[in-house]
């Protein structure tokens, strides 16, 4: 059959995951299942739309490049500097065991000792893809089996390096090319400095730059450069694209751009992983399923289950808590991604044969498969929900800030100063990239975006948060985000700035409760100020300014509950006029009948 | 001998509409050895620095509470001063003794006269009966009751005996002296 155009492939493609996610979420089976189910689908064995799939699997593992760079940003050095323990323990374990089993068995099941040795470092890892798309599914990374397994996934993703390093050298025929040896090495050194540098000092003023245009497409391109870019030169010096960008990210985790960029890359990452998860559905065989069912099945059964075991084992002995050590040892007992990558290097260096690498790749990606299967079977069967949900929130202290501050102008500012001073965290947005720098120096963390972007706001951590708080120099843009924020998130409590009356009218309707008018309490002030120069005492003149500001107040609430813009004139009128008549009568009165004693 | 520092606390909460009380404070507040604090002026959303008022006291030798008699008490701000400034460990209680020594004395100017503030007259009570809570808290303090300076009749005070009366104020706080221990 004919492949179809270009253009059609990514008709099908989108098509697919359009009908095939949202069923699957529906039915509770999860994005990660659909996108699989989809790509199984419209493969070569049920309709055949699309038979050829490696290289868009190719292109797609891009998305597994954008997903590690992501988890780099949210990554900072120190943090990843803390989790060194369990990088090296649990995932070297998880490895090392592993490895060791499946080659351990492989050789018994008759296989020559350099194909053994190869399944077994194939079969050890993990597929990042599908955990980190399930854990973000079901929001667990923040915890400790979240922790846990990303440590596992890290360690992988570093020891894809050595075993490709070692493939040559377990040739069978010979083939192998020659290893780069002291060269390779120092090439893989040089760029590995490299990026560091540039992410260091060539990056911040490179976006501080872009950004200045303010033009979004381009921060966009440039993004999405950066990360092309350093997975070029990883793949020239034969490390892991993945390993290469996840530094970047870590690298630019505490830029002031993070948010904006995470923004950036999310969509692209999003949509490339879908299609990494549908080419995966696309290559399982299943004519080498229907010609030897019982051994597939048992292999697959054994190697969920090996990996399982020594999971189990791990999360034993590092103490997570039980009720998460079932779902966390299969989260990570599917075999992954880099299994096609060794596998099909070791076939061009001759370290395993066809046949063995066939079935190994059918075994990986039906193993894939099972992943999300099983978490919803674990979910459904194994689970109490009360001690699932609460159980993580006690052992891991939320990191994210209670406190948005969108905008940081002059208000912003005072706001995030005082608050800051009670050891409040805020996280702070603003599109105003001088701002920022500027506000950078007197040692205040201000993320360069436009806080109006509700993605933003989300990657901000607006879900968690308690409070937000508008400060944005644009009126309308104040009330559409407080109108999009209190619809999508009514819990959250806004706080906002406002221009003049109608615009706190217009932000009481959009559901911020009190709105506060930027000049109100300054002028309220100065007049303060001119009745004790007038010869009135502080405590009576602050007396007078509170009775003003409650009637003022009063006016406001009369405003929004009017109904028309006549009703508003009138009622505005009436009690302004009230209450004037009303704070003279009170001054006459107290001047005349007051005693003048004591 | 050089003259006691004093420290004259005075709360109330309208000044401008204070005829007796007020002119107490302008016949005394030029001394030099007298320091003034208008706590309805210096606090007026009773947000009282709490530690610059400490330092006060430390510095001064008599302490003076002035203020008009409301409810048989003193307005509100003067009792949140003594809330918020007579510690526990810098008044009384453990090393609370940094009032200890310190002569006190209240200054209190009644609307009515003197005759209402009597068993059988409209009060019921004597105003040294009802100062008997200052007492106590320089009491406790470890401070030296003074015989208090009360004057009544202020609703219908004339302007002769409003002079007398800050006359005689004057005169009491330019001589005050504090024996002291030789």
């Amino acid at each position: 059959m004919e492949e179809p155009s270009l253009l059609l492939s990514v008709f099908i493609y989108l098509l697919a995951a359009v009908v095939a996610v949202p069923i699957a979420k529906k039915l509770g089976l999860g994005a990660v299942l659909g996108y699989l189910l989809a790509g199984i689908i419209i493969g070569p064995w049920v309709l055949g739309l699309i038979n050829e799939a490696s290289h868009v699997m190719h292109f797609a593992e891009f998305g597994v490049v954008m997903l590690l760079f992501l988890i780099g940003l949210e990554l900072n050095p120190s943090k990843l500097w803390e989790m060194r323990k369990p990088i090296i323990g649990q995932g070297g374990l998880q490895v090392l065991l592993s490895g060791l089993i499946i080659t351990g068995i492989a050789l018994l099941l008759g296989l020559r000792w350099q194909y053994a040795v190869v399944s077994g470092m194939a079969l050890a890892l993990s597929s990042t893809a599908i955990v980190l798309q399930i854990m973000n599914e079901k929001n667990l990374m923040p915890t400790p089996s979240g922790k846990s397994g990303f440590s596992i996934l890290l360690f992988q993703d570093i020891a894809v390096i050595p075993m490709l390093a070692i493939l040559p050298l377990l040739s069978v025929t010979g083939v192998g090319g020659e290893s780069e040896g002291i060269v390779g090495v120092l090439k893989a050194l040089v760029a590995l400095a490299l990026i560091y540098f540039a992410g260091k000092y060539l990056l911040p003023p490179t976006f501080r730059y872009i950004a200045a245009t303010r033009m979004r497409e381009v921060f966009t391109a440039f993004t999405l450069l950066l990360v092309v870019g350093v997975a070029v030169l990883m793949g020239a010096v034969g490390l892991s694209m993945a390993l290469g960008t996840f530094m970047v990210g870590v690298l630019l985790s505490e830029s002031e751009y993070r948010h904006e960029l995470e923004t950036n890359i999310e969509p692209f990452k999003g949509l490339l992983l879908g299609l990494f998860f549908i080419s995966v559905g696309m290559t399982v065989n299943f004519g080498l399923l229907k010609n030897s069912p019982l051994l597939i099945m048992c292999l697959v059964t054994g190697l969920i289950a090996i990996k399982a075991l020594v999971l189990y084992a791990i999360a034993v002995k590092s103490k997570l808590p039980s009720a998460e050590r079932l779902s966390f040892s299969i989260l990570l007992s599917q075999g992954g991604e880099f299994a096609f990558v060794l596998l099909s290097t070791a076939m061009s260096t001759g370290a395993i044969d066809e046949g063995t690498s066939g079935i190994l790749t059918l075994v990986v990606a039906l193993s894939m498969l099972t992943t999300p299967l099983l978490i919803v079977l674990i979910e459904r069967y194994f689970t109490h929900p009360e001690t699932a949900s609460e159980k993580p929130e006690m052992d891991v202290p939320n990191e994210h800030n209670e406190v948005i501050i969108a905008g940081f102008g002059r208000v912003g500012q005072i706001v995030a100063r005082m608050i800051g001073a009670r050891n409040i965290g805020a996280t702070v947005l603003d599109h105003n990239p001088e701002h920022i720098e500027r506000i950078r120096k007197f040692g205040f963390k201000a993320y360069y975006g436009d806080a109006t972007r509700m993605d933003l706001l989300e990657t901000a951590g607006i879900a968690e948060a308690k409070i937000l708080v508008i400060a944005l120099d644009g009126n309308d843009q104040a009330v559409e985000l407080a109108h999009e924020v209190s619809r999508k998130y009514p819990t959250i409590k806004i706080l906002s700035r406002a221009w003049d009356v109608v615009h706190a009218i217009e932000l009481m309707k959009a559901g911020v409760e009190l709105p506060q008018r930027e000049t109100m309490y300054s002028s309220l002030k100065i007049a303060e100020d001119v009745l004790k120069n007038l010869g009135y005492g502080a405590y009576e003149a602050r007396q007078i300014t509170a009775k003003f500001e409650r009637h003022d107040h009063e006016i406001l609430h009369g405003l929004y509950n009017a109904e028309t813009m006549e009703d508003r004139i009138s009622i505005g009128r009436d009690l302004r006029g009230k209450f004037e008549a009303q704070m003279k009568s009170d001054a006459d009165y107290r001047e005349k009948t007051e005693p003048d004693w004591s | 001998m050089k003259p006691p520092k004093i420290l004259l606390i005075h709360a109330h909460p309208h000044p401008r509409k204070s005829k007796l009380n007020n002119r107490l404070l302008k016949a005394v507040a030029d001394l030099e050895h007298v320091t003034v604090k208008q706590l309805y002026e210096l606090y007026p959303d009773f947000q009282i620095d709490v530690e610059k008022e400490q330092q006060a006291l430390l510095t001064h030798d008599l302490i003076i509470f002035q203020h008009p008699m409301y409810w048989y008490s003193a307005p509100a701000m003067l009792k949140e001063w003594q809330d918020c400034v007579l510690e526990h460990g810098f008044a009384y209680g453990e090393n609370g003794t940094a009032l200890t020594g310190k002569h006190f004395l209240s200054v209190v100017t009644a609307g009515s006269e003197k005759t209402s503030y009597d068993p059988i007259g409209r009060n019921r009570f004597t105003t040294e009966q009802l100062l008997a809570p200052f007492e106590q808290t320089a009491g406790l303090c470890n401070m030296l009751w003074q015989a208090p300076r009360i004057i009544y009749g202020a609703f219908k005070i004339d302007s002769k005996t409003l002079d007398q009366h800050c006359a005689d104020y004057r005169h009491t706080l330019q001589h005050y002296t504090i024996e002291t221990e030789q």
